[in-house]
């Protein structure tokens, strides 16, 4: 599952070679769009909401020392065992443990970024814990051998036939049929049998309540919780920053997370969970893996608001076009390009460039982070530093050169616009990324320049 | 020092200047009936509805559309028709359950989930792995919206509770919708009153 190290720009590329996909991918994520602003729409103090969830997640970080003492005090006297990990090695290894000290070796697992963010399942594997993921889209992309394309949709780049002859391979379906009620009975009675049968399960934390020790999983294929409540031991992993002070603030999130993330107005399961089962042993990883450094950064701090719904994905014009993978890091899309830099700089310098800026991502975000600023952010420090993808470098430059005189902007358009018209193969060929898979636009006859200059008055 | 020391430490570092928890004012539409709004958003998300005024209907609509298959309920007026007793039963032998019928504490209108506690429950896998369930609220126990349920729950004291909203679902296979992806294949909504 490792990919060589390619960046944004190549891996787009790979994505782009086929078009009808492409096509199918952006429209799709708009329909997602869509449908999300339909059912905010719906509700009458939604930008309140907003406002709401942004400002309790400031007073969260702000005072994040505390809460993280007082969940931890509340979910230990509710009988569950907490731990801390300070980077992705020590919370695989904890998970590690916990399963050889019961002798289980094989797992199920419900959906959790911070597994994928910590590469759980490659490391148990290594260790010769079987694991399998229950999420019908994670449990396809893990018989594909390829990580989540999109934290919300997991396999949102695959066909159903590329579906269909997976189930075909590995779960013993019709080959040829990729009718999509068949393929997900298929794996509702493989998932079954794996639920039945493992002992343990991990599963990640949507919300954690400071205030009780509960913690909130949310799904709509109840897989959480067919999971959590068969096996002997439950592990849900978190990161330091999902926690919120009270239970009813999960009144302003709840609201917010499913409409958000697929326009639906709740997801069908928003399982509580407060304490373990009778013989049910229940465990709590707190992870930091970068969090604190983040929390740090005054410019990015607010990243760590995220609720993980996705909706950033789903508006972003580069996201749609260049797929998930083509960010190679857990988290994609815009939200993936803020966080991934404060893990490696150098390793992701790539991620904050995959973006036209448009803002599109933080008018959806309901959290209110400001994403496309913090993309701006993140590329003068990854220049600053010396990271800067060669690419950018180069083009940069060029327009330093054109924006520091009027005359160059101005000529420079002029000579664009005469170029597309008249000698349109010079920018139409591969030196022009814009250019791979696309016509370029037709040329407005009058650029923006000359357009307020004639009709200003 | 410990993983937990550090990473305490850390955060007492590097966290903000204190910001006061924000006072949040819910805004609740007036004269809206919540029954109907209740109604209109389950039938969207593809759960059935019935109206009774009383447990024999219930009891009339299980017979007369599970004649099949293994019933659970922890509602002793339905101990003639359905296992009433399966509180101690190891979870797994639950796998063959055609149908669960549970209480719900209450309903929301604004998306029709309901709010159901490990003691309506039985079993806290009950509502998850039957292949149909059934959940009873009364017509006077639907809230508007979420800020409402949490007012009702309080400080309520549970170990496991649950919104269910709808059929178990899943869109993963090129968004097409598919009911019954682990859980229930429907949710039947019996409003009581
Ligand atoms: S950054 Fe905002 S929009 Fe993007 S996934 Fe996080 S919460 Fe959702």
């Amino acid at each position: 599952m490792i990919q060589e190290l390619k960046h944004h720009a190549t891996l787009a590329d790979d994505f782009n070679q086929n078009e009808d996909r492409v096509g199918w991918h952006d429209d799709t994520l708009w329909w997602i769009r869509e449908k999300r602003d339909k059912i905010a729409w719906q509700v009458p103090d939604w930008e309140l909401l907003r406002d709401a969830a942004s400002n309790i997640k400031d007073h969260v970080l702000s005072n994040l020392n505390p809460y993280l003492v007082q969940f931890e005090a509340n979910a230990i006297a509710n009988g569950i065992t907490v731990h801390w990990a300070a980077d992705a090695a020590e919370h695989n290894q904890i998970v590690l443990n916990i399963l050889r000290e019961k002798e289980i070796n094989k797992l199920v697992k419900s959906k959790s970024m911070l597994t994928e963010e910590c590469h759980l399942n490659d490391f148990l594997a290594e260790n010769g814990v079987d694991v399998i993921d229950s999420d019908l889209g994670e449990r396809i992309v893990q018989l594909a051998e390829e990580p989540p394309s999109h934290i919300v949709l997991p396999c949102i780049h695959k066909k159903k036939e590329e579906i269909g002859q997976l189930f075909h391979k590995h779960l013993g379906t019709p080959e040829g049929n990729s009718d999509p009620q068949l393929l997900t009975e298929a794996a509702r009675h493989h998932l079954r049998e794996t639920f039945l049968s493992r002992k343990a399960t991990v599963t990640g934390i949507n919300f954690a309540v400071a205030e009780t020790g509960e913690f909130v999983v949310c799904t709509n294929e109840g897989n959480a919780d067919m999971g959590a409540h068969l096996a002997d031991v439950h592990i849900a992993c978190m990161g330091i920053e999902k926690i919120i002070p009270e239970r009813k603030d999960l009144g302003v999130f709840l609201r917010l997370l499913a409409r958000s993330a697929t326009g639906q107005p709740i997801t069908t399961y928003s399982s509580h969970f407060k304490k373990p089962r009778e013989n049910q042993e229940m465990h709590i990883i707190l992870v930091d893996n970068g969090r604190t450094k983040q929390l740090g950064r005054e410019d990015f701090r607010n990243s760590l608001k995220c609720i993980r719904c996705g909706a950033c994905m789903n508006t972003c014009p580069v996201y749609r076009r260049s797929g998930g993978h083509s960010y190679h890091y857990a988290i994609t899309g815009p939200i993936g390009a803020i966080l991934a830099p404060n893990l490696d700089m150098e390793k992701y310098a790539d991620l904050p460039f995959a973006s036209t800026l448009c803002g599109s991502c933080t008018n959806v975000c309901p959290v209110k982070i400001d994403i496309h600023q913090q993309l701006y952010k993140w590329r003068q420090v990854i220049v600053q530093s010396g990271y800067a993808p060669k690419a950018k470098v180069l083009s940069m430059k060029a327009m330093a050169f054109t924006f520091s005189s009027p005359f160059v902007y101005h000529t420079a358009g002029k000579m664009g616009r005469a170029v597309l018209k008249y000698a349109p193969f010079t920018v139409n060929n591969k030196f022009n990324p814009w250019y791979k898979q696309r016509d370029m636009p037709e040329p407005p006859s009058a650029s923006f320049g000359e357009w307020y200059k004639k009709n200003r008055n | 020092m410990s993983s937990k020391a550090q990473i305490l430490a850390a955060v007492l570092a590097n966290q903000p200047a204190k910001l006061p928890q924000p006072v949040f004012e819910p805004f609740s539409p007036q004269g809206q009936n919540n029954l109907d709004v209740f109604v209109k958003t389950a039938k969207g998300i593809g759960s059935s509805l019935h109206f009774f005024s009383g447990m024999q209907e219930v009891k009339n609509l299980i017979t007369s559309s599970f004649s099949v298959g293994r019933i659970i309920s922890p509602l002793a007026e339905l101990s003639d028709i359905a296992e009433t007793d399966f509180a101690d039963l190891d979870a797994h032998t639950l796998e063959n359950v055609e149908l669960g019928v549970f209480k719900a504490h209450f309903g929301v209108a604004e998306n029709s989930a309901l709010w159901v506690t490990e003691a309506l429950l039985g079993k806290r896998v009950s509502p998850f792995i039957c292949q149909h369930l059934m959940l009873l609220v009364n017509k006077t126990a639907i809230l508007q919206n979420m800020h409402q349920a949490y007012d009702s729950i309080g400080e309520a004291d549970y170990d496991f509770g649950t919104f269910i909203a709808g059929p178990s679902k899943t869109a993963d296979i090129e968004q097409s919708l598919v009911l019954g992806a682990h859980g229930p294949r429907s949710l039947v909504i019996v409003i009581l009153g």
